[in-house]
């Protein structure tokens, strides 16, 4: 299945960096995500679009993740040549990640 | 308890009008917060003040206050808002005439200052954090400094009985913490209830983003009447606990999801949260839906504030020349590609000098590039062209979307709808300043 099936995301921005947050729709899925939802995958993911470092947060009070991506934002949202300067994209696009089914 | 409403009037400089007059009709509330400061605006705002001095607040104050100010008078109404922008002065004189012109006698206007920073950071010893350079080299560049302000010169001026307070920049959760704290009474040492209020600002500031705003994804997170998005109402009580809620009947959904989105936007560690009044700990946090558009929140803390305030540094960065192109029908995306390749070769056959350098094929591969995008065989039935580049000069800048617009008489079949722009950019960074070096300034003026 896809992330999306089971989290919804939101991205913010502050200067270069960007953070994007996947938040567990049901409690019991959040193990799921953290599971599968690592920094490295986001890193990779983002190849080609997030040049630093990627680091995550939990917050499991909310069923939530928070990761926290370095030069992500072609130089900063005030000067970045991008169409979607400030990223606010880059949730959608972390919602397609693989992950595998509960019952796998 | 003793228990305060306040509302949230607008997210942004350009948010709609008409939610915060259902506020203040509808909303039994006290204090009715506009958050219009994005990062950029005091910057450029500041240059509409060196050709005016009666000018350099947000363009749409006198719209905000003509729609609000009769009824929040009429019923108490405190309004708080950093619409001051690069002049809260001129904000507050713009604010008594409309109020004069309303015949709202009595009413007081206090204009918080002292976030203009930007003498100390030319002279000073100051450094730009992003870049470790100090900021006096680029003192030439400089066409603003901001300290972000607390919460502390709003609630004097809500003391001295202040009924609209105008800010420049203040940190956007302090516009909602002050009146929490003058309400309420709490020290401004009260570390836990500084970060719960805080919370409840960081829910609020961006209006109808809690409400159900930029949340809808059709058949996933469904949410009912957009257009008519209600704005955000907390109900927060002495002891800091707080319900998020809206005006019944408007449109969007104030649920535990949609909190938690607006929890996480532009957060990074969630257990520190800077702000000029408490280093906020939201880590704890927890939501529960206590009714229908009611979410209980809680769980928030604080520990002492830092004793640097972040600084926002506009200065001239480049120039930016864009130009775009549509192509339509079969082979429109073997067009689209032939026309990049044509603009780029054109740039260079004429020397324009650039930078930086971006091609884009609008419907394919723009947002995320070719890898996320999975673009390879894509054939959508339209795309658009889009080349931009930075420039050092406008006059550069200018002929990247010249390059662009002449596809049309000499680049592939039936290219339509050429636009093209060029543009100074004004562009942030940001430095720390000593609290000492930052001081406060409430003005009043009455109608």
């Amino acid at each position: 299945m896809k992330l999306r099936d089971i989290a919804h995301s939101r991205t913010g921005d502050k200067g270069d960096i960007s953070n994007i947050s996947v938040i567990a729709f049901d409690a019991k899925d959040y193990p799921l995500i953290e599971a599968y939802v690592t920094p490295e995958r986001v890193k990779d993911l983002f190849a080609g679009v997030v040049h630093g470092q990627v680091v995550r947060y939990a917050i499991p009070s909310v069923g939530a993740l928070n990761f926290v991506m370095q030069k992500a934002l072609g130089g900063g949202v005030t000067r970045s040549l991008a169409l979607d300067a400030h990223g606010k994209c880059l949730a959608s696009a972390l919602l397609n990640l693989d992950i595998p089914d509960r019952t796998a | 308890m003793k228990t305060i409403r306040i509302g949230s009037g607008a997210g942004y400089s350009g948010d709609r009008i008409e939610p915060a007059v259902e506020l203040a009709e509808k909303g039994d509330i006290q204090y009715l917060v506009f958050e219009c400061l994005a990062e950029r605006t005091i910057a450029i705002a500041q240059g509409a003040k060196l050709k005016d001095p009666t000018k350099g607040y947000d363009p749409l104050l006198a719209d905000r206050m003509q729609a609000v100010l009769k009824l929040c008078h009429g019923k108490g109404i405190k309004i708080i808002t950093n619409m001051g922008a690069a002049n809260p002065a001129a904000g507050a004189a713009k604010i008594q005439e409309i109020a004069r012109a309303l015949g709202l006698k009595g009413l007081k206007v206090a204009a918080v200052s002292g976030d203009d920073v930007l003498a100390e950071l030319k002279s000073g010893p100051h450094r730009i954090e992003e870049t470790g350079e100090p900021a006096s080299a680029m003192a030439g560049k400089l066409v603003s400094a901001n300290a972000y302000l607390g919460a502390g010169p709003i609630v004097e001026a809500l003391k001295a009985g202040a009924d609209v307070v105008i800010t420049g920049r203040v940190a956007d959760p302090a516009l909602f913490l002050a009146p929490q704290i003058f309400e309420f009474g709490w020290a401004m040492d009260d570390w836990d209830r500084l970060g719960k209020g805080t919370v409840v600002g960081h829910l609020l500031e961006c209006a109808g983003q809690v409400t159900g705003g930029y949340f809808a994804d059709p058949g996933v997170k469904d949410v009912a009447d957009l257009a008519r998005l209600g704005f955000p109402i907390a109900e927060v009580q002495e002891d800091g606990q707080a319900v998020i809620t809206k005006v019944k009947g408007s449109g969007g959904a104030v649920t535990t999801a949609t909190c938690k989105e607006q929890l996480l936007y532009e957060i990074h560690n969630p257990t520190t949260y800077f702000t000029p009044d408490v280093i906020a700990d939201f880590s704890g946090v927890t939501f529960t839906q206590d009714g229908p558009d009611r979410v209980r929140v809680a769980g928030a803390t604080g520990r002492a504030r830092p004793e640097t305030l972040k600084v926002s540094v506009g200065y001239i960065d480049c120039f930016i020349g864009e130009g775009q192109m549509s192509y339509a029908g079969p082979g429109a995306v073997a067009r689209g590609r032939l026309a990049l390749e044509i603009v780029r070769e054109r740039l260079k056959l004429m020397g324009v000098k650039t930078t930086e350098l971006r091609f884009d094929l609008i419907g394919i591969d723009s947002i995320h590039g070719e890898g996320l995008s999975n673009a390879a065989g894509m054939e959508p039935y339209e795309v658009r062209v889009r080349v931009v580049g930075r420039t050092e000069t406008l006059k550069e800048a200018v002929r990247i979307g010249n390059e662009v617009e002449t596809l049309y008489t000499n680049g592939p079949a039936s290219g339509g709808g050429a636009t093209k722009s060029a543009k100074e950019v004004v562009a942030m960074l940001s430095a720390l300043l000593p609290r000492t070096l930052v001081t406060p300034v409430v003005d009043y003026v009455e109608a």
